[in-house]
């Protein structure tokens, strides 16, 4: 907009800054034509979920317009959050998450600072050799994962398998890595000279990590808790190998078993129950981004 | 605080020596600047004083005590660095706090000590600010003041002010040595600008490729320039270097600078060179200040001759003019009312009571 009001403001600038104001203006119009495309590609399968969950079951077998409710019912809501089958699922999945978004910080922060930090012998190898794990597909890990559990399980006598809490074990080996990899680059990036100067100020290790480190690198930590988050709440694969029996289920892996029996499938209460699964990450993207766009490191040093 | 020893301090990374066996007495009190060309060794010694690097051999003693394996919060220094170094997220007064709260000094004394070192430094009422809401120069104020209000023995400058504008510096530079002369602390500060050395030193310490050149007083190091890097390094506009032989001419000795141009040494000079081999290659070197436009009532030992200008830099006070003596150029300071003109011819006067002779070979100040 503002490029338009300087070609207005004097012709004899028009000249000089007409081809660029062109420029942006096409740029803004590709921008916003592509914009519009991707939000409505990404917006129309939540948006049929929504419509879908607000209708009764005879409605949706029904030959009407599937983007309409004709008679809407908040009865797939009720019956989902009175059932104590799907609070069971939302709370073995809210556990584990947080859970795993606790320990993969305990793991991820010492570790990342180190990696970014300490300089030791082999550790800018060992921090490619952290990402490099992330690579490994889960697909190509399940099944040693299951067998070196099994084992475990055999000679501790400890339940593992089919136990919600063997997730506590397994999820990390997805989060920490990529986890570890993020918080190095944020660490990377805080100035030497502030350890050095936290280090003449007389703070150890462990001072300097938390009272400058982490608080100076937290938008890179909300990031990464974001991301253990998310991928642990949305894990299917694993959950639907380590555990089996109805109780021990993770949400995603709930609703898929226990809402589809046979060839029948009750889509009000599926579509419910993943929009209402869907509601915990949002409610944290939205609760934390303002702490992730505020740009903490501005002013820490010149430039 | 306290005095400061080097002995034979060695820097090495891998197979390149970054510090060449320096030893430095830095006394009690005493601002100290080290001084030199970028990858000199001077940040290096620096950090190895504050305990950010090891060293790699020799002995740093701090209040007589040899810290070599010290930890750097045990060796009782401050340093300011070049980019300030604020941690971002606390507020000036808790940058300032941040040491003391660490050693759990009583909150009284934090707060005492944190507002004595703010009105020091004419921050009082920027003590709750972030630093990204402060100038540069505000920045630096602080860094500083974190460093005072711990008391240490001895202040470390790493380049404080390489990161401030042109006019900031010359203030910050003033607001630098009264601070010093306020808390009179043990001081060593690098910088690469021989003009921040020269304003702010006791003593200058010029390094060169991991080596102390050497060591004096500002005035020292102006006027008696022991090599010449020293005597070039020293001084802006840097000092004139032409190739020039000795000569005998009828029991006299002569300064041959071109074919055309050769001058009588004052006696004091001749008598100080006459002992030189006249076969070495000699260079002379003199300050732009002492070739200045001539006039009727030159004194002993100035000599004149005419040349033609190249370029001419008013610069209000005086005026610089750039000429070339067989192909060597050369820079004068002249009276601005002098009438030079780029292209112009000009006569000239040389004060050779004040040049310095030098081995071309070995760059030492004969």
């Amino acid at each position: 907009m503002s490029t338009l009001t300087i070609d207005k403001a004097g012709p004899s600038r028009k000249v000089k800054y007409g081809s660029m104001s062109r420029d942006r203006t096409w740029a803004l119009r590709w921008s916003y034509f592509f914009l519009v495309l991707f939000a409505i590609f990404f917006l129309t399968p939540p948006i049929y979920m929504l419509i879908t969950s607000l209708k009764s079951s005879a409605e949706i077998s029904a030959a009407t317009n599937p983007w309409w409710v004709f008679h809407p019912t908040l009865s797939n809501y009720v019956e989902l959050l009175t059932s104590n089958q799907f609070l069971r699922f939302f709370w073995n999945s809210s556990m584990i998450s947080i859970i795993v978004v606790i320990v993969t910080m305990l793991i991820s922060i010492p570790a990342a600072f180190a990696l970014a930090r300490m300089k030791f012998w082999g550790s800018a190898t060992l921090a490619t050799g952290v990402f490099l794990t992330y690579l490994i597909p889960d697909s190509l890990l399940f099944i040693p994962l299951f067998k070196m559990l099994g084992v475990i399980q055999e000679y501790t006598g400890i339940t593992l398998l089919n136990r919600w809490y063997v997730l506590l074990f397994i999820y990390p080996t997805l989060t920490v890595p990529f986890c570890t990899w993020i918080m190095i680059g944020y660490f990377a990036s805080i100035p030497k000279e502030l350890d050095e100067a936290a280090l003449i100020d007389g703070a150890s290790w462990l001072q300097t990590l938390t009272r400058i480190f982490i608080p100076v690198a937290l938008p890179g930590l909300i990031a990464a808790t974001i991301f253990a988050f998310t991928v642990s709440w949305a894990q299917f694969l694993y959950p639907l190998v380590f555990t089996t029996s109805v109780d021990q289920l993770v949400l995603p892996v709930g609703i898929t078993t226990t809402l589809i029996k046979g060839d029948v499938f009750n889509w009000g209460q599926i579509m419910t129950g993943a929009l209402l699964g869907a509601a915990p990450p949002l409610v944290i993207y939205a609760f934390l981004m303002d702490y992730y766009i505020a740009g903490l490191t501005a002013g820490a040093t010149k430039g | 605080m306290a005095e400061v020893a080097l002995r034979k301090v060695v820097k090495r990374y891998d197979d390149v020596e970054a510090v060449r066996g320096i030893d430095l007495d830095i006394a009690d009190h005493e601002f100290i600047v080290l001084v030199g060309p970028s990858g000199c060794g001077k940040s290096t010694t620096l950090r190895m004083i504050a305990g950010l690097e090891d060293i790699s051999d020799g002995d740093i003693m701090i209040g007589g005590d040899v810290v070599n394996d010290v930890p750097p919060k045990d060796r009782d220094i401050a340093m300011v660095f070049q980019n300030y170094a604020l941690y971002p997220h606390m507020t000036v007064a808790e940058n300032m706090s941040f040491g003391l709260r660490l050693k759990h000094y009583p909150k009284a004394e934090i707060k005492a000590r944190v507002t004595e070192a703010a009105r020091l430094l004419d921050i009082t009422d920027l003590i709750d600010r972030k630093p990204k809401q402060l100038s540069g120069g505000q920045r630096q104020r602080v860094a500083m003041g974190r460093a005072i209000v711990r008391n240490p023995k001895v202040f470390l400058f790493d380049e404080p002010l390489s990161n401030l504008d042109a006019k900031l510096r010359v203030q910050m530079r003033i607001e630098i040595k009264k601070v010093h002369q306020k808390v009179r602390t043990t001081t060593v500060y690098v910088t690469h600008d021989q003009v921040e050395a020269m304003t702010l030193a006791d003593r200058v310490v010029v390094m060169n490729k991991g080596r102390i050149e050497q060591i004096g007083t500002p005035n020292e190091l102006y006027h008696k320039p022991a090599t010449r890097f020293v005597a070039g390094f020293i001084g802006s506009p840097a000092m004139n270097f032409i190739p020039c032989r000795l000569e005998d001419v009828g029991g006299t000795l002569q300064l041959r600078l071109t074919d055309r141009i050769a001058f009588p040494l004052p006696p004091a000079r001749a008598a100080r060179y006459n002992a030189l081999p006249r076969t070495d290659k000699l260079l002379l070197g003199l300050r732009p200040e002492h070739l200045t436009e001539s006039h009727a009532h030159l004194g002993p030992g100035v000599e004149t001759f005419d040349t033609v200008l190249d370029v001419t830099e008013p610069m209000g006070m005086e005026t610089l003019v750039y000429f070339g003596l067989e192909g060597t150029p050369v820079c004068g300071r002249v009276d601005p009312n002098a009438g030079a003109k780029d292209g112009a011819p000009m006569r000239l006067a040389m004060d050779l009571n004040n040049m310095h002779l030098l081995n071309e070979e070995t760059g030492v100040v004969l």
